[in-house]
């Protein structure tokens, strides 16, 4: 057992701390303003370019071939400088390495590491949440094509996709979870309709909905084989569910560190019951934060496509959802009188976490059952 | 940068798992199963563990704190009754004091379990608690006695009854008046910076000691999940009783997270430093501990409440781990004095 770094890990460390001192576009916290994803893909190109984004994924599709202990490095620096997240497609790059064919990987890899490719991901629906695989949009060959169609809900990013990592049933024959298939799906082409969604803090440019009515996907552009949707799907939920995929400890870390900052200008001018909810957001934050370590330590074997995401899922919900609470509460009546209030934000952001990516509920049941062997309810 | 364990840690976490499950107490009577419980201790003294913050011979310890947390863990996963903390924290004292330490010596804390107790004349002038000793016979309990801008230690002997809530830890109090007698030998004054190292190690033994008892209470209680059943299913069938397990599963994955840092950072990092991380581990431990031995007397239901279900066990032993150097309110009071500047006598 090693905290520390090793001697490439420190020579990474300052490298790349020297590069965000010089490179931090100082955009708001991602959770509380378009602006932070209007300027998002701009992050990405700069540290994809810089050296520093894709650091454990394989070199021959533009990743570094290095430990997974390397994107803990990553997100400190991030957080210290108070810098962007790094881009969180992690769970994207996961799928389609343990799905795709060579020819896939070696098609889209490229683009969606380097971020020139920007891609969002279709799964959800208005009637299949937590009923997944419930999903309706349909994909209908057509010759060397499928043509879709199907209405995708929480869509993030959708917006600015280049492509779509849909999930849609190809086989209507066959229960449910085995009549589904995935796609690299255009997204700048006729049969393809957007609708932004305002989330309850206001911002208008993560969630999307996606109408699909006659879209096509050439046939080649399938990730994996057909019928192997759901196992794809849960691949990526797995992943999508773990803070050392997305990165979002490092963001966690900065609200932290500013609320810290706010207190410390004036400590007298907070209650004691103020001062705990930051001191306890602290506490919550560092076990992310150590959490991440050991579960990128676990990983430099390789990774594991198992339950576990779901254990991460809730801790990084708590610690979401404590920060958002500790925001508020050291706002106090700011967060009411004044509606553009960064910690109201903050706060009603923090709610989404125990939604999206699979309800905290249904991280319990898969909790109960496929780790704690309870029997299914 | 990998903090698994090495395959030696590995081992040492497979082998005390082995030897606390083989000879720890399974059920309440077995608490009173004397023969059990002699075995228990010798296994642990023979295998060494009591002497791993011993100095090895040029001033640093035999082991280091990861492999005395391992130990924590372990014993703590079954509610093993042996002093095993206690000892750790007293040779590990008379170590930076550049002395053997007393055989089965503990330590006297203040009455609120937080620091070591400090004696100033020749005998004890405040009622003060040795932990985590041998249940039987008379037992020498350190304190620190003011030297200078420094300690030394000296000892009180502690002979009072066993008792405190713990069932599994001895607990004595030490009235005022005790004799302080010296401790020849020392070699060094302990200075602010040796006390925060000591509670550091402190910090992260009462944390890996609450991660083991709630692995424990939690495997008890998901055993029981499903044995017991309730129209005519098991009761662990039930979402509503599979979320507050599976609560109490993420609260254990964390707190083992964070109690694994101040462990390292004892022998790794500067005293302040690591004392910082052994608080917000105990912070977070202290919390867990409460919800996840709470939830395992509910699912244990009317059983739950009786004195010879083992659940209460391992609840009785976190509220002794929690209060030891500190509970998770004293732990974030601490926090905001140095992350937020907060001055001492602000309320």
């Amino acid at each position: 057992m090693d905290f520390r770094d090793s001697p490439p890990e420190a020579e990474f460390r300052s490298r790349l701390r020297a590069w965000i001192a010089d490179h931090n576009p100082g955009l708001p916290v991602s959770s509380t303003d378009d602006e932070y994803w209007a300027r998002q893909a701009e992050w990405h190109t700069a540290l994809y370019d810089a050296g520093f984004f894709g650091l454990s994924w394989p070199s021959r599709f533009g990743g570094h071939d290095l430990p997974s202990v390397f994107d803990v490095i990553l997100d400190d620096e991030i957080a210290a400088a108070g810098a962007p997240p790094r881009p969180s497609l992690g769970y994207l790059v996961q799928g389609i390495t343990t799905h795709a064919s060579e020819a896939v990987q070696a098609r889209f890899l490229p683009g969606l590491i380097s971020g020139r490719e920007r891609w969002c991901q279709g799964f959800s629906e208005p009637d299949a949440g937590s009923d997944l695989a419930a999903l309706r949009t349909a994909a209908t060959r057509d010759g060397d094509e499928y043509v879709i169609h199907g209405h995708k809900i929480w869509t993030s990013y959708s917006d600015v996709a280049d492509w779509c990592f849909l999930l849609a049933r190809t086989d209507p024959d066959v229960p449910k979870h085995k009549g589904l298939s995935a796609f690299a799906v255009p997204m700048r082409q006729r049969g393809i309709e957007q609708y932004p969604l305002r989330m309850i803090n206001g911002i208008t440019r993560e969630f999307g909905q996606v109408v699909f009515d006659g879209a096509r996907v050439p046939a080649e552009n399938m990730i994996g084989k057909p019928g192997e949707g759901w196992r794809i799907a849960m691949t990526i939920v797995s992943h999508e569910r773990e803070p050392s995929e997305v990165g979002y400890v490092a963001r966690y870390v900065k609200t932290v560190k500013d609320l810290e900052a706010t207190v410390r200008a004036n400590p007298g001018a907070f209650r004691s019951d103020q001062r705990e909810a930051v001191a306890w957001a602290y506490v919550q934050a560092e076990m992310l934060r150590l959490h991440v370590r050991r579960r990128l330590s676990e990983r430099l074997d390789g990774p594991d496509h198992g339950p576990g995401g779901s254990i991460d899922k809730i801790l990084m919900t708590w610690v979401e959802q404590t920060v958002g609470a500790s925001a508020l509460a050291v706002a106090g009546s700011r967060a009411v009188v004044d509606a553009d209030d960064v910690a109201l934000k903050i706060y009603l952001y923090s709610r989404a976490q125990s939604v999206m990516g699979g309800t905290s509920q249904i991280q319990k049941n898969i909790i109960a059952t496929r780790i704690l062997g309870l029997p299914a309810a | 940068m990998d903090i698994r364990d090495t395959p030696e840690q590995a081992e040492l976490r497979r082998t005390a798992r082995r030897l606390a499950r083989e000879l720890g107490p399974r059920t309440v009577a077995d608490l009173g199963d004397r023969r059990r419980n002699e075995a228990l201790a010798k296994a642990v003294r023979d295998a060494g563990w009591l002497e791993l913050r011993r100095d090895g011979g040029d001033g640093d310890p035999l082991a280091s704190g990861v492999e005395a947390a391992i130990i924590a863990d372990a014993l703590a996963e079954v509610v093993s009754d042996v002093p095993f903390a206690g000892p750790i924290l007293a040779s590990d004292l008379a170590r930076r004091a550049g002395v053997r330490a007393i055989d089965g010596a503990a330590i006297a804390f203040s009455p609120d379990l937080i620091d070591a107790a400090v004696a100033s004349g020749s005998t004890t002038d405040t009622p003060i608690v040795a932990v985590d000793h041998a249940a039987d016979g008379p037992v020498a309990a350190y304190v620190l006695v003011p030297d200078g801008d420094g300690y030394r230690l000296a000892a009180v002997e502690a002979d009072g009854v066993r008792g405190g809530a713990d069932l599994t830890r001895a607990i004595r109090f030490i009235p005022p008046g005790v004799p302080v007698r010296p401790v020849p030998g020392q070699s060094r004054r302990l200075t602010r910076d040796d006390l925060d190292a000591w509670a550091a190690l402190g910090l992260a033994l009462t944390s890996a000691d609450i991660v083991g008892l709630m692995r424990g209470v939690l495997d008890v209680s998901v055993a029981y999940a499903q044995e017991r059943k309730q129209y005519g299913v098991s009761i662990g069938s039930f979402q509503a009783v599979q979320h507050l397990l599976a609560e109490s599963r993420c609260l254990i994955e964390g707190a083992f997270s964070a109690a694994l840092y101040p462990a390292w950072a004892v022998d790794h990092l500067g005293p302040a430093e690591a004392r910082a991380a052994g608080r917000v581990a105990k912070a977070y431990c202290a919390r867990a501990a409460r919800t996840v031995c709470e939830t395992a007397v509910q699912v244990h239901g009317g059983m739950g409440n009786t004195w010879d279900c083992i659940v209460h066990v391992h609840l009785r032993r976190a509220l002794l781990s929690s209060q030891w150097f500190g509970d998770d309110g004293e732990q974030l009071r601490q926090l905001e004095r140095t992350r937020l500047g907060v001055p001492h006598g602000l309320s």
